[in-house]
Order: structure tokens, then sequence, then C-alpha cells
């Protein structure tokens, strides 16, 4: 008889262990359709010499970064002094995607905040962001030597996230 | 007074240009609007997720239902249009996604609660209906009821 007054209680605590996984999820990171896929090709002006254009097909034979910001971008703010201090020490390029800017606000910005890109490319009209399927600016993709997008991450990176997922993955494509 | 009606009359004739302007683009294409609307509301906007992106003025809904408007004018078919969105975002955008083996349990799982509710209600139901069957009192058991109402009477 007693036990049967323990079946509530269970069923509250199963769905207290639902409501506890769900809030460690984080609902702005969606799995990209792109992943595994060739990066979507564009053409676009670089953001410090507008005569020059840059082009995925650029970079091809080496593992690189593509990270989507804009100067009025909050997370992006927050994001760019781990990739100052990143573009340091490390060789590998990372490309800005300068997503919806105003010309002069963003160079403005990376003459203030420091520059970490090998260069920008500007996405005025956000058309080639459309391709990449950003959504919430900062966006940061890994792609490899064959030009295939291996990853992407949404929002601003942290440390753990370079250290734990980034750093291993671009390690393992450089081989 | 006068003033004040002045300034009204230019408020008024200002928000008469301004609505001009904008409603005239509409205008001229009804038909792709209300296409444009349709394909849009069985989207999700991805920046406020619970908005479709008929309704969302985000920036990057404004830009999607843009992207929209071009696919129409290009001769693209519906499904054209939102396997352009998928391609890009995930099945996460449509409010309706496919039915495959990563969805069943969203489109099974309230069909599998449904049927876990009826047969708790029936196993509930047949149990009470035993219950109510069995307790019968014996003889002796009467007796001693009915002796300890007695008892109870003052």
């Amino acid at each position: 008889m007693k036990q049967r007054f323990l079946i509530p209680l269970a069923v509250f605590f199963v769905l207290v262990i639902f409501l506890a996984i769900g809030l460690t999820l984080n609902p702005r990171d969606l799995p990209s359709p792109l992943k595994d896929k060739p990066a979507p090709a564009f053409t676009l002006p670089q953001l410090a010499a507008a005569d020059k254009t840059f082009s995925p097909t650029d970079l091809k034979g080496k593992v690189w970064l593509l990270n989507v910001w804009a100067s009025w971008c909050v997370s992006c703010r927050q994001e760019h002094p781990l990739l100052v201090s990143f573009s340091k020490q490390n060789d590998l390029p990372i490309i800005g995607l300068n997503y919806k800017d105003q010309g002069a606000d963003a160079k403005n910005w990376l003459a203030r905040f420091g520059d970490p890109y090998l260069l920008s490319a500007v996405d005025a009209d956000g058309r080639v962001g459309i391709n990449y399927g950003v959504y919430g600016v900062p966006e940061t993709y890994v792609i490899d030597k064959a030009g295939t997008i291996r990853m992407k991450h949404t929002g601003p990176i942290t440390p753990e996230s370079l250290k734990t997922q980034i750093l291993p993955l671009v390690a393992e494509l450089s081989k | 007074m006068k003033l004040r009606s002045i300034l009204l009359c230019c408020a008024l004739m200002f928000a008469g240009a301004a609505t001009a302007k904008e409603a005239a683009p509409m205008a001229t294409d009804v038909a792709v609007e209300k296409r444009m609307v349709a394909i849009s509301e069985e989207l999700r906007c991805l920046v406020c997720q619970n908005e479709s992106l008929a309704g969302s003025h985000a920036e990057l809904a404004l830009d999607l239902r843009r992207e929209i408007r071009t696919m129409i004018g290009e001769g693209k078919s519906d499904q054209e249009i939102l396997d352009f969105m998928v391609a890009r975002y995930g099945d996460f955008v449509r409010f309706r996604p496919p039915v495959k083996p990563t969805t069943w349990l969203l489109w099974g799982g309230p069909f599998l609660l449904l049927a876990g509710g009826i047969v708790a209600l029936i196993v509930f139901l047949r149990r009470r209906v035993r219950e109510e069957a069995a307790p019968r009192l014996s003889d002796e058991e009467h007796r001693r009821a009915a002796a300890l109402l007695d008892q109870s009477k003052p």
C-alpha cells in the first residue's frame, strides 16, 4: 500500500531530471547541415583593400578558421580578445567575414580592439552569411585542407570551446 | 492652438507620405507578397526561435524574406525555396519538420504518451472494479459491526 505513494514521487524525480537536462541544453546551438559539406563559394572584396578580393579557394590546402563578425555585434567584442591572443600564438589563418557592417565602423573596431584576421572579407548585404547559415553572430567555421566545413561554432568562442573542441580538431586536420 | 493644429497637419501629411512610400513595393506585386508570406509562415526565425519568419522583425528575417521574394521572382517552386532554407539552417527552420529517424520521437511522442495514458486508465479502472467487488463482510463481521454501532448509541 505504501509503495503506491512512491509512484508520484518517482514520476516527479523523472520530471526533475528531464527538466534539469533541458536547462543545460543551449537552444541556440543548432547542428549545422553544412557540416562535412564543401564551404559555399564566394568572392568578396577585402575590408582593408577594397580592390582585392577573397575567395575560400585561395586557402585550398590549408586548415583555416572563418569567423563571422561585425562591429555592431556585442558578443563579438566578448570573444575578440581571445581571437587576438590566439592569432599571436598560432599560425592558423583566421579569415574574418565582416557581416552586414559599415566599412568605416569595421576598420575603427579592428584598430581599437586589435586585428586577429589574416584578412576580412566584406559581406555587406549578408548574402554570403545566408549561404553559410549564419543566424547569430559571432560564428566560427573550421575548414579543412580540401575546403570542407568540419565544424561550426555558434556564439562567442570561449577558452574552453577553443581548448576542448576547436584546437584538437585543427591539430587532427593539420596532420 | 493654431500652431498646434498646423503641426498636426504637417505630421499627418508626412505620415501619409511615409506610408505611401512604404506601401508602393507591396502593391506592385500582391501575388508575390502573398506567396512569400505563406512560405515564411512555415519557417522559423532562427534569431527569435518561437516566431515565424513572416512575423519576425529581426534583421535576418528581413534578409531571408528578401531572398524568398527574389527566389519567387526567379520562378522557383515552394519546395525549392524550403529546400534552400533547410540546406542552410537545418530541419529546425521548418515548423513542420519531415518525418525521419531523428524526428520519430518528436512526431510519435504524443501518441506514445496517449497510449501510455490509456493503458494506465484501463489498469486503474479494472483494479477499481475488482476492489469494489471484493470486500464483502462475513456474517461474523456483520455481527461485530452491528454491536459496535449499538454501543455508540447513547
